[in-house]
């Protein structure tokens, strides 16, 4: 890539003035390194991550709605987790904390485990309690 | 207190906090010669390990691997240490910082309050150098970041905890022993053989096999999981190639730049030529992310279009074979 082939397009980084290194030719051949503002491929490709993420949460949002899933599925998509991220932050093993994400059984979860799962995704027990997909 | 460290911008976290630690003990280290020496080009594809609901294609070795494979071919010895008490994690870093040593972090991305939003997802492989502390607050040097900045004793707390994949476990690291004589030559030529024996390896899920292993089930990506999941494979694709630690492209002009400084202390300008060719080999992965983004962003569903992205991969896969032969045979 030639110095002045860097992409200079709009992105994300823009709103925050961050820009990206990146290593590129000078006229003679010699490398160099040339600031980027954003390049558009990329960009559209973040935007295609964030459009997924959202129908995710949407979807989420529904079957907590119809008591198809538990409160924990739609923060843990919210949060841009997986199980195995979510069984991390809150110590537990994977299967345990898929097992939370039924309704019947986080209906019987004590408080106790209710607060790492709050903890986790930053809100207070009540309001993983009451969220109804509203 | 507040360590005499100086803050260069890098293209990748890992070569340039390296870079940036090894410049600090009086080396002068570029951060393409630590990706070069570090064997940082890559390639590796698993399919059935799933990140962000994509297979798992990655461009860079194991976090770590630069800076350590690196270290140990010029004869710098550094010390890594993890904790699994986030109190000792803090006690240990303020130590060092103590005894003016800034010292380098494995942390997560999610809740590094200074990134934007949208780039804050789980990947716990993210690097960075605390070179002081002033009031409560620690001083910050983020390679990927244009200037310093700063993150509360909570903050640094979360992102050096984070959980999931690859959890960094509080792990911090500085160099503890550097010999007086440096030879480059050596490292220079064991990193090349190295990288190239990686790249050319036997094994249809590493170096330029995984390419041609990736460049097959792109095929059948439309046909197998429909258009809407091919195209997010797609789109997670071009994210670990150029974003995520700048993959394709971008990891191919940092290693061309390399090869131009390794030219010199080699005296070798066959590398001046091959540096040449990894440059237009850059160009053609970009010219593949071009593509690709077109192709999830009109969200076509013609499956010739997966079959010219796969032919291409194909092309750039026999284009560095080639290329890794002869830069075998040129040192």
């Amino acid at each position: 890539m030639k110095k002045e082939d860097v992409p200079q397009d709009k992105s994300n980084l823009c709103a925050l003035n961050i820009k990206e290194l990146c290593y590129a030719t000078d006229e003679n051949g010699n490398y160099t390194t040339a600031l980027s503002s954003g390049w558009e491929p990329k960009t559209i490709a973040l935007e295609n991550s964030i459009l997924e993420i959202n129908e995710r949460i949407e979807q989420a949002r529904k079957d907590v709605q119809n008591d198809l899933v538990s409160p924990i599925v739609y923060f843990m998509e919210v949060h841009k987790m997986d199980w195995i991220t979510l069984a991390g932050y809150v110590g537990m093993w994977t299967w345990r904390v898929k097992r939370h994400g039924k309704p019947k059984v986080f209906r019987k979860l004590n408080d106790k485990i209710l607060a790492k799962y709050a903890e986790a995704f930053e809100i207070t027990i009540q309001e993983l309690k009451n969220y109804h997909g509203n | 207190m507040e360590t005499n460290f100086v803050h260069h911008q890098s293209a990748h976290c890992e070569n340039g906090v390296a870079s940036n630690l090894l410049k600090h003990h009086g080396i002068n280290i570029s951060e393409p010669m630590v990706f070069g020496i570090g064997s940082g080009l890559f390639f590796f594809y698993l399919p059935l390990l799933k990140i962000n609901h994509a297979p798992a294609i990655s461009y860079r070795p194991m976090p770590g691997s630069i800076f350590n494979k690196a270290a140990k071919r010029l004869g710098i010895k550094v010390k890594r240490v993890r904790f699994s008490d986030p109190r000792s994690a803090q006690e240990a870093l303020e130590a060092n910082l103590k005894k003016n040593i800034p010292s380098g972090l494995q942390v997560g991305v999610y809740h590094l309050t200074y990134f934007p939003n949208e780039y804050r997802f789980h990947f716990n492989a993210h690097n960075l150098v605390v070179y002081g502390k002033k009031e409560d607050r620690f001083l910050i040097s983020d390679p990927v970041m244009e200037t310093v900045t700063v993150l509360s004793e909570k903050e640094l707390e979360k992102v050096r905890f984070a959980k999931g994949a690859l959890a960094p476990k509080g792990q911090m690291y500085y160099p503890i022993h550097i010999p007086s004589q440096i030879d480059f030559t050596t490292a220079i030529k064991k990193a090349i053989k190295d990288t190239c024996n990686n790249m050319l390896a036997p094994m249809p899920i590493i170096g330029v096999g995984g390419m041609r292993f990736l460049a097959g089930h792109i095929r059948k990506w439309p046909a197998k999981k429909g258009v809407k999941v091919a195209n997010h494979y797609l789109a997670q694709m071009v994210r670990m190639q150029e974003e995520i630690g700048t993959g394709g492209g971008g990891f191919r002009f940092i290693y061309a730049a390399f090869l131009q400084e390794a030219a010199v202390i080699l005296q070798n300008n066959k590398l001046n030529e091959l540096s040449a060719e990894m440059t237009q080999i850059g160009d053609l992965w970009r010219d593949f992310a071009v593509n690709a983004a077109r192709v999830y962003k009109n969200r076509s569903n013609k499956t010739d279009v997966y079959n010219s992205l796969a032919d291409e991969l194909l092309h750039l896969a026999d284009l560095e074979t080639a290329f890794f032969k002869k830069l075998k045979k040129a040192i």
